[in-house]
């Protein structure tokens, strides 16, 4: 008996498995990307205020080589590439995970870099003016005006972030978009329209994530900038 | 392990293939997505009543989900309604669908930089509501939004790498293959890379060059 397709999302334990096991691995692999990329990309960041040569030309090469190359690319490049060369062998979880992180941490290191080089000059002055030291003039000057010039640019590399672990999927991790691919088999004579319901289901499950965070980035600009 | 010198001999020409289908699809993708970014942010600058809503709804709708998502959406969602397309078809409309509000948004930023006097202005000389969107906003919010439109032409360009998840044999989906049929992972890592750099760093050369073109005449700053 076919059913009208809409059910399809609800049955037995499909919406279970897309927002337990799919979704709940996609959050997953993002949320520890972002926490490691942005450690280090706060490292990368601060390192990007010298004025040694080298340390700018390797912080430049980095960033650009992620920049450039697309994250698919950079995904297989570590899944079939790098796994040969050290002959080991990395799930593609790991994989996805060391991606994501050196990618955030490339494009947090710009943001914090940014930020940091927009404080006025008087501030960094000033500050040595009254006699703090360096760490005291990152501390207590310099690094709290730039959190707030950071956040926005923040927020939005986080949803830039949710958005791409979907790539994840074709380097054969189980996410939201695999574990619904194997519902649509699964319910292929049950449902046959199952395919329009499940990725339009999947679709709304990554708006909602990324449509908050969007906003909130936005409005925070629009209140920070003024 | 050598490098095999004779398999990048020998794949180049299915590469180069592969590389021509991609920068077909990028630009047909980055073309359309021009068209409905420019059509969504007069759209926008107007706040024509009902449509706006939609042109909103949608913006919103396409930049906050994946491109492969969408993707798979048209190619294999789609049909199930009736709607049949080609995989390339799926390609593009799904470049444009994601390039399109992107686009939008960088157009709608350049609109609102072109200065108030500028339009009064024009409306003071007796230039009529179009007029006034063809001769003095246009030119001058495409000059200030340049750089996020050439951006925009890149990242869509990287975009399409996902394109073998609909079986599209663009370059990247050609490297998985060979890497499967032969073992020649280095090599065809390596030709990837290097592919990719030669479409995308002379695109962004000329984009810059077209950037510094359009400013020349820049009013104020």
């Amino acid at each position: 008996m076919q059913n009208s397709g809409i059910d399809v999302i609800l049955q037995g334990k499909n919406i279970q498995r897309l927002l337990f096991e799919g979704l709940f691995v996609t959050i997953e692999i993002a949320f520890i990307s972002i926490i490691i990329g942005s450690i280090l990309g706060i490292l990368i960041g601060l390192s990007r205020t010298t004025k040694s040569k080298v340390i700018l030309f390797i912080n430049r090469v980095y960033l650009e080589a992620f920049r450039i190359i697309p994250t698919l690319v950079w995904l297989f490049i570590f899944y079939f590439g790098v796994t040969t060369a050290l002959n080991i062998d990395l799930s593609g979880e790991v994989v996805s995970i060391i991606v994501f992180s050196l990618w955030g941490a490339a494009e947090m290191g710009d943001i914090v870099r940014g930020a940091l080089q927009s404080l006025p000059q008087h501030q960094i002055e000033a500050g040595k003016a009254l006699g703090l030291n360096y760490f005291q003039l990152y501390r207590y000057v310099l690094i709290p005006q730039a959190i707030r010039r950071m956040i926005p640019g923040t927020i939005n590399l986080a949803t830039r972030m949710i958005k791409t672990t979907s790539l994840v999927v074709l380097i054969g991790v189980i996410d939201v978009v695999k574990i619904g691919q194997q519902i649509i088999e699964t319910s292929r004579f049950e449902f046959p329209t199952a395919s329009f319901w499940i990725y339009g289901c999947i679709f709304f499950l990554y708006f909602i994530i990324c449509y908050p965070l969007s906003k909130i980035s936005k409005n925070l600009e629009a209140k920070w900038t003024n | 392990m050598s490098f095999d010198w004779n398999f990048v001999v020998t794949s180049l020409p299915l590469y180069e293939k592969a590389a021509w289908l991609t920068l077909k699809l990028a630009l047909a993708g980055i073309a359309l997505s021009l068209v409905i970014g420019l059509l969504c942010s007069i759209i926008l600058y107007f706040k024509i009543k009902v449509i706006d809503i939609i042109v909103q709804a949608y913006i919103e709708l396409s930049r906050n989900t994946p491109l492969l998502v969408q993707i798979f959406f048209l190619y294999f969602g789609l049909p199930k309604l009736g709607l049949k397309m080609s995989a390339s078809a799926c390609a593009v409309i799904g470049l444009a669908f994601l390039g399109g509000s992107y686009m939008a948004e960088a157009f709608r930023s350049g609109i609102e930089a072109v200065s108030k006097t500028q339009i009064e202005s024009g409306v003071s000389i007796g230039l009529s509501k179009i007029q006034v969107v063809r001769f003095v906003i246009i030119p001058q919010a495409f000059s200030i939004s340049m750089p996020s439109l050439s951006a925009n032409c890149i990242f869509l360009l990287k975009e399409t790498s996902i394109l073998g998840a609909i079986s599209i044999m663009d370059l990247t989906n050609l490297t998985k293959d060979l890497i499967g049929m032969y073992y020649t992972t280095f090599e065809a890592l390596t030709m990837l890379v290097v592919i990719y750099l030669i479409m995308i760093l002379p695109l962004s050369f000329v984009l810059s060059l077209i950037e510094r073109k359009v400013r020349y005449a820049e009013f104020g700053n």
